[in-house]
């Protein structure tokens, strides 16, 4: 590693990213730490690695703490890496808001990936910044796809925002349940049951695995059939939700919403429960058939590209976001920063949106001059 | 695409892997100085116990840690510790690491593990502040 202040990190990216490509290990983690670190030139360094992704499958887990993502994510490796296929793992846990400090612990539970390099594990911190984790987490995903890992996981902890960001990642999303967390209306909660394309009910050795199933079965027919429980003889109900988000089942063809399975010939994905024993193993073969059924449906019906243009596409305008807020913020500091236009403010000097539109001006300036040449 | 606007949100955390080798099953000190060294701001990964040498070089070198911090209360450091060594050395990993041995140590084998490129032995009883602050004084300045 060079410290010299006059290497451009040009030449160690170039170095690195031939490092990478490969196959070294080192290079990889040490480009995983770079992007996580937004270290100085980590965006030169993804735009190096852009032109080699695109060939892993990039499936996210997700589900409440304790339902058993790093047991299961350990176990699919596994069966992964049993047919050949090399893995590369990205789990994120939290990270305190106070300190900034973290125990990622998710390594514990990869008892069956002891010692094999070519399942590539990561741990991550969220990092608390928010829109942090999705970048951080999508870039590091990169640079496991240009690596050459086949499938990719991302486990993250589903308890706010994060499902989300996992949703504008993967390919496929598998959402973890576990018998008894609560009844249908926690579920109605929740929120993580419009993201998942798979549903897995784990732990299904314990008691109410059953009902747990039947209420995840009731809630996937309301969701692609918003009027199927009105039971009126009209079908005019819209999907209301947003097509792609959630997992993009093209659905909605209209007719017979009381009791249409779905079985016309378009391809079509309707969300598939799965009953694992992440601990001994069980069903999990049926998980990675599942998710290898998903990803035959993403490719036949074309939503794989349409979704990987959504992503690039909400990548872009994340981007945009967070450097027009940086050349909002260096305004700010040459004006002496907010804390004396704050005080103005407060002494009925003048008021927020007066301030707001003298620091836009310029810049506004700018673009104006540019639509007019 | 400036370096000024990558240096603005860059964000660095020091990151540790805490790690428990060997036939000991002693983590009550390894679960103190994660947590120690988590409310310090720094990013933990815990090997969880029982690991193989390989698994820890694994894990150091997937994790990218500034610092492995090794845990062996067993007496078992003399045999278990150049295997790290050598594992991370095999990875290139050894060069920017900073390696940390806690536990029970007799005296006259720190200096041959210090020989070997541990960085530091902490004994029982060595002061919270005191490893926190080494840390953070002999962390590798990477990039």
């Amino acid at each position: 590693m060079s410290h010299a202040e006059d290497t451009t990190y040009e030449d160690r990216n170039r170095e690195l990213v031939s490092d990478l490509l490969a196959g070294e290990h080192r290079a990889l983690a040490r480009v995983i730490t770079k992007i996580e670190n937004r270290s100085p030139g980590y965006r030169d360094l993804i735009s190096r690695l852009h032109e080699h992704t695109g060939h892993a499958d990039v499936v996210g887990i997700t589900g409440s703490p304790g339902a058993g993502k790093s047991t299961l994510v350990d176990k699919v490796a596994k069966t992964y890496r049993d047919a050949g296929l090399t893995v590369g793992v990205i789990a994120v846990d939290p990270s305190s808001p106070y300190t900034g400090g973290a125990v990622l612990g998710d390594r514990i539970r990869m008892a069956s990936n002891v010692g094999d390099m070519d399942v590539f594990f990561r741990s991550m911190s969220a990092r608390g910044q928010l829109g942090g984790l999705s970048t951080a987490t999508a870039d590091a995903v990169k640079a496991l796809d240009a690596f050459g890992k086949d499938v990719i996981l991302i486990e993250t902890v589903g308890a706010g925002q994060n499902e989300i960001d996992i949703v504008r990642t993967a390919d496929t999303v598998t959402v973890l349940v576990q018998p008894g967390s609560g009844d249908d209306v926690q579920m109605l909660k929740a929120g993580i049951l419009e993201i998942g394309d798979v549903f897995v009910v784990n732990k299904a050795d314990m008691d109410g695995v059953n009902r747990t199933v039947a209420e995840l079965e009731e809630m996937i027919h309301l969701r692609d059939n918003p009027g199927a429980n009105l039971d009126v003889g009209h079908h005019g109900v819209d999907t209301s939700l947003p097509e792609g988000v959630s997992g993009g089942n093209g659905r909605d063809h209209g007719d017979d919403a009381a009791d249409d399975d779905g079985d016309d010939d378009a391809p079509d994905w309707k969300p598939t429960i799965v009953e694992t024993v992440a601990t001994t193993g069980d069903g999990v073969d049926e998980l990675v058939e599942t998710l290898a059924d998903h990803a035959d449906y993403l490719d036949d019906s074309g939503m794989r590209a349409e979704k990987a243009r959504m992503r690039y596409a909400e990548e872009i305008r994340q981007l945009l976001r967070s450097d027009a807020n940086e050349l909002v913020k260096a305004e700010l500091d040459r004006r002496g920063g907010v804390d004396g236009l704050a005080a103005a403010v407060a002494d009925r000097e003048t008021d927020p949106y007066a301030v707001a539109e003298e620091i836009l001006e310029p810049i506004r300036e700018c673009v104006e001059d540019r639509d007019e040449t | 695409m400036s370096a000024d606007t990558d240096r603005g949100q860059q964000q660095r955390n020091i990151r540790c892997l805490i790690a428990k080798v060997g036939l000991d099953g002693h983590d009550r000190g390894a679960h103190v100085i994660a947590r120690a060294f988590r409310d310090a701001g720094f990013e933990v990964v815990y090997s969880g116990l029982h690991r193989a040498p390989d698994e820890i070089v694994q894990a150091a070198v997937q994790e990218d840690v500034d610092v492995l911090g090794i845990s062996i209360l067993s007496g078992a450091h003399n045999t278990l510790v150049p295997k790290i060594i050598d594992g991370l050395k095999e990875y290139g990993a050894f060069e920017d690491t900073l390696i940390l041995v806690g536990g029970i140590v007799p005296d006259e084998d720190r200096a041959e593990l210090k020989e070997m490129g541990v960085s530091e032995v902490f004994g029982p009883g060595t002061p919270m502040k005191e490893t926190i602050e080494f840390v953070r004084q002999n962390a590798p300045d990477r990039d």
